[in-house]
């Protein structure tokens, strides 16, 4: 990867706030185009990185260069490039959805020209054409996130920085927020996003799992699953929880967990551990019962490489 | 109520607002024990739902019974009988763990002599021992929100309403709260979950899927899963993604192609493309393919499949 090739490059960012250590000594590099989520708990650093990024946090260390143009020094050159959209984005909710992107390409001095066609293109991408006369503060909450996106977009920035985007979102709005963030990467555009939702954390192109201001694996969604040591399997048995109960603690078992209808074993061998969880399972009279391999989530990955350093 | 009588029954339950119909002819029946999760876009009518079970909102027409007691004509008891924390749950910030719970105890009118043994009890729930006299807002996420399980807690209440419970918790925290409220429904506590995120749905026995004031969904998760999205779906490793989803659009036996991180999600129905056409196909458009597998499909993939129309249809009133 040439220096070209990089569109947010930080290195050992710092930043404590009295005596807490927000952030330590956080490297990534992100190149242009990728989807890249930085994941973890609320509480994990991930709003304190992103105001770095933006511009807007000056860190106590470290460097940082978004789209070549070095954040700290130049962070005025820097802020035409980037775009942020933070956990509450500032829509005005008494002016109407073209108002509202009016209203921004003029702080972000885009000709009026180019706010008309732009902001045009947005809505349609976002679905949003038919509410340009409607107030910002009369729509749903999946709306008005994809509003506060075109809004982002209308200064056509090359990256794109979002602070936890869809909480409280639901799933559909969810998927459409995603499909226009697809949109834009494939037009060039470089995402760098954060979320506290594993799940989520899938669609992104890699992943930065963060812990306690930390960075503490950096990867895509399946080489990181890969990394997770053993293997995952579900039981569907009719009393999941007494099967639990049993497993817990047996040999080459390295977690269990009790899910709805199920229990999750994470295994460190499965070709051996299946059999002998058949026949462990069989003697204690657990009924009938069907053990399969269980895709990992993104959250199984987190617990079992960031370990239970993460409880509190 | 007798052992057998569903803890949470509704019956028909509507809610209309002037002209807006909230909530539809809902009927839902949930067993003793059991920890059912409530999802459904925004708008849907879940909170009015949840209002009206709780007694603090009047059906319009319909019945609910919650632990035994009508929502409408005997609101004051079901409130008394049920438990309610959320993520967003106020704790006092400022009080200390035993404050707060004292506090709620008074709220809920927990008998002086049971206060203590009650609150040892959450205390030791929550794992908060040695914390009784650390002010809440010092207190990380996970220890937070068990302890506002806690307060919920504190009456004993034979149902449950959860919001969020685990939205933004460490995960090893998130994996020991959902252990708790495994427990709960051992000792016969009733559990209602209302969530967006459908690995807080992974944890309840059944899902209720609700939209546009009806439901339109009910299951365990597998059986969920289980339903058809019109195909098989595929994960599709391959380079670019962009030109590879437009070259699949298109193509015949697709029904749906999307991107999703670093893949392409296909679900390819009957009479066109299989599985092992998709190399070949691809490769004629100059895409390469590395990988092709069948997945099973998320718990989301459902969800979006079984929610009819676009969001924008569905305009808060």
């Amino acid at each position: 990867m040439t220096t070209n090739d990089i569109a947010i490059h930080a290195q050992r960012l710092t930043k404590s706030f009295g005596a807490v250590r927000a952030v330590q000594e956080a490297s990534f590099a992100v190149s242009r185009g990728e989807i890249f989520g930085l994941v973890g708990p609320d509480g994990a650093g991930k709003t304190t990185i992103m105001r770095m990024l933006a511009g807007v946090l000056r860190p106590d260390a470290g460097e940082i260069a978004v789209d070549g143009v070095d954040v700290v020094a130049e962070a005025e050159r820097a802020k035409l490039r980037i775009s942020y959209m933070p956990q509450r984005f500032g829509l005005y909710e008494d002016l109407t959805v073209a108002e509202n992107i009016f209203f921004y390409g003029e702080l972000f001095s885009v000709s009026r020209d180019a706010r008309i066609t732009r902001g045009r293109e947005l809505l349609e991408a976002a679905g949003l054409l038919p509410f340009q006369r409607r107030l910002a503060g009369q729509l749903s909450g999946g709306m008005k996130q994809k509003l506060g996106l075109v809004c982002a977009l209308i200064h056509t920035p090359r990256v794109l920085l979002l602070d936890e985007p869809t909480t409280g979102v639901d799933p559909v709005s969810r998927r459409d927020f995603w499909a226009i963030l697809y949109n834009l990467r494939e037009n060039g555009v470089t995402i760098f996003i954060s979320t506290a939702y594993m799940d989520e954390a899938e669609r992104c192109s890699r992943l930065a799992l963060l812990h306690a201001g930390a960075i503490r694996h950096c990867d895509t969604p399946a080489r990181l699953k890969q990394a997770m040591p053993g293997a995952l399997l579900a039981i569907y048995a009719s009393d999941p929880r007494s099967l639990r109960d049993i497993i817990s603690g047996q040999p080459g078992v390295l977690g269990v967990l009790l899910m709805g209808d199920r229990v999750h074993v994470r295994v460190d061998n499965p070709e051996r551990r299946i059999p002998q969880l058949k026949s462990l399972l069989a003697g204690q009279g657990a009924g009938e019962m069907e053990i399969k391999p269980a895709e990992p989530g993104i959250e199984d990955v987190f617990v079992a490489l960031v370990g239970q350093e993460g409880t509190a | 109520m007798s052992a057998d009588a569903p803890a949470i029954l509704a019956q028909a339950l509507t809610k209309k607002f002037q002209s807006f119909t909230a909530v539809d002819h809902l009927d839902l029946s949930i067993a003793k024990g059991e920890i059912v999760g409530f999802i459904g876009p925004n708008g849907a009518g879940k909170s009015t739902t949840i209002r009206m079970l709780c007694g603090l909102l009047r059906p319009s027409e319909g019945s609910a019974q919650v632990a035994g007691f009508d929502v409408s004509s005997e609101a004051e008891a079901v409130r008394e009988h049920i438990g309610y924390m959320s993520q967003k749950f106020s704790l006092y910030g400022d009080l200390t763990v035993r404050e707060n719970l004292r506090f709620f105890g008074g709220i809920y009118r927990v008998a002086r002599r049971e206060i203590d043994e009650r609150m040892k009890f959450a205390i030791s729930m929550a794992g908060l021992e040695g914390r009784e006299d650390r002010l809440v807002r010092t207190l990380a996420g996970g220890w937070k929100q068990r302890l506002a399980l806690g307060c919920a807690i504190l009456h004993r209440p034979p149902i449950l309403f959860l919001d969020e419970p685990t939205s933004g918790v460490e995960p090893e925290a998130r994996r020991r709260f959902w252990d708790l409220i495994h427990e709960f429904a051992a000792d016969g506590v009733t559990i209602l979950v209302s969530t967006h995120y459908m690995d807080e749905a992974e944890y309840c026995n059944r899902i209720a899927l609700i939209d546009r004031g009806k439901l339109i969904a009910i299951g365990t998760p597998s059986e969920l899963r289980a339903h058809q999205l019109g195909g098989e779906l595929f994960e599709v490793g391959c380079a670019p993604l962009g030109a590879a989803m437009k070259a699949l659009s298109d193509a015949p036996g697709v029904v749906d192609a999307a991107i999703f991180g670093d893949r392409l999600h296909v679900v390819l129905g009957a009479g066109g493309l299989d599985a092992a056409d998709l190399p070949g196909f691809l490769g004629e458009h100059g895409i390469e393919v590395d990988q092709v597998r069948s997945v099973p499909p998320s718990l989301e993939d459902v969800f979006v499949q079984l929610v009819s129309g676009s969001p924008e249809e569905r305009m808060i009133p």
